[in-house]
């Protein structure tokens, strides 16, 4: 068939120069960080479609938020006082605890312990993949977030920051299919790695040895190996450990203390001292 | 010569990578339909003398870049998906309802089939055929977006 006004070259020609560009694009995207500045620099172009698809939840929150009454805003008012009298009691108790431990490891001639900067940062929105975990968040480079920061809740470590644009960036939570994380069991000090499973409430630990001390309610906490997570987040909490004596190792899984789908509101890691510290 | 409202175009891909990207429930993620693939497929039925597949693989990196997925993969399944679509615009114009929607699940089918493909080369693999799914949406979702997208560019004359 021969259309009746021909312009420029013909669909083959046009699609199969395209196809190999995209493949090119494909193949250098996936083996090299080419691309990174260029989607970063872009992101401003994309962080408005996020904070549409956000609007309906930040109007829920402000409607929340207008029609409180006063008897449920005095309430939580007390709760939150009871809770903040709670806590500083503690971290009195810590802040002892610390300046001591900052003593014995001088003593030690340890690596000085710094203190890690957290910054507040909104999820708005997440991966359309089901086959990642990715979470956005309405911080990025402006705001001291780089690649690598790690990102936690108020209960546990979610994640680390994949790609970071102006003012937004990309989280990969740590139970996305493709994500480790080094780990140490709390008990005893046992360090393991927890890999991601793909599914939002398990991590699964591989090649324990069968004769590894490790069992159920175990608490594991980030050892900070790797130097990407500092040490001594909570991680997960060990839920099942099959030992078969037919097979070389154990495993066991774990179920995140971060909740993976239901945090609203995230806290991103930016000077940790994760690395000077030693782990054991 | 009446006065030509491409910028319509421009608004209903808008919308469809808003869709694209909208948060769902993990469980319903499956079977998002593939709302820019769909756009791609009407509006190159409707204007395959200037629309083609460039225009489609344009939107496939829009959508990259919107997605966060590896940069050139929702451009090739789209560039395909308009290829398909440019040498069949005749007979999908011709065809009844029913036999449209058969030929949009084929076409996004094709479309989902480059997309996994890509998602194998990335090592992610989709279980079994479940990355159909969207295809089957977006086909029960055309006979209603179909006539009123017609309708509306009918009246706001986009040519």
């Amino acid at each position: 068939m021969k259309p009746l006004f021909t312009r420029g070259p013909s669909a083959e020609y046009r699609l199969g120069l395209l196809a190999i560009l995209a493949i090119a694009l494909i193949v250098s995207d996936h083996y090299t960080h080419w691309f990174q500045p260029v989607r970063e620099k872009l992101s401003g172009v994309i962080a408005p479609l996020y904070w549409v698809t956000d609007a309906p939840e930040r109007i829920g929150d402000w409607a929340d938020n207008q029609f409180r009454s006063r008897e449920e805003l005095q309430e939580e008012n007390s709760r939150l006082q009871r809770q903040v009298l709670l806590l500083e009691q503690r971290s009195q108790l810590l802040a002892a605890v610390k300046a001591e431990n900052t003593q014995l490891k001088e003593l030690m001639n340890s690596a000085e312990v710094v203190d890690d900067r957290v910054l507040v940062a909104q999820v708005i929105g997440v991966s359309p993949d089901p086959l990642e975990h990715v979470l956005l968040i309405d911080k990025g480079r402006d705001d001291g977030i780089d690649v690598g920061t790690p990102v936690m809740d108020a209960s546990g470590l979610l994640g680390q920051v994949i790609e970071a644009g102006g003012s937004f960036s990309r989280i990969l939570l740590i139970t996305d299919s493709s994500h480790a994380i080094p780990v140490q069991v709390l008990r005893n000090s046992m360090r393991t790695v927890a890999e991601g499973t793909g599914d939002l409430y398990r991590l699964k630990l591989r090649h324990l040895a069968n004769t590894s001390d490790i069992r159920e309610g175990d608490l594991l906490l980030s050892s900070g190996l790797g130097s990407r997570f500092p040490a001594g987040y909570p991680v997960g909490e060990v839920i099942s450990v099959q030992r078969d004596p037919g097979k070389p190792f154990a495993e066991a899984e774990v179920l995140p203390r971060g909740r993976m789908n239901r945090s609203r509101f995230v806290l991103a890691v930016i000077s940790s001292g994760g690395q000077a510290v030693a782990s054991e | 010569m009446q006065a030509n409202n491409r910028w319509f175009i421009a608004v209903t891909i808008l919308l469809s990578l808003l869709l694209a990207v909208m948060p769902l429930p993990q469980q319903w993620l499956w079977f998002r339909p593939a709302f820019p693939a769909l756009l791609v497929i009407f509006w190159i039925t409707r204007m395959p003398q200037s629309l083609g597949v460039g225009f489609a693989w344009v939107i496939g990196i829009l959508q990259d870049l919107a997605t966060g997925a590896s940069l050139g993969s929702h451009a090739l399944a789209l560039a395909v998906l308009a290829y398909f679509s440019l040498l069949t615009y005749q007979r999908t114009r011709a065809f009844n309802p029913a036999q449209q929607l058969l030929w949009v699940f084929v076409l996004v089918g094709i479309h989902q089939v480059v997309g996994n493909w890509v998602h194998g080369l990335e090592g992610k693999s989709m279980p079994g055929l479940t990355f159909l799914w969207p295809a089957l949406t977006t086909a029960l979702l055309w006979p209603w977006v179909a006539p009123w997208l017609r309708s509306f560019s009918g009246r706001l004359h986009v040519h």
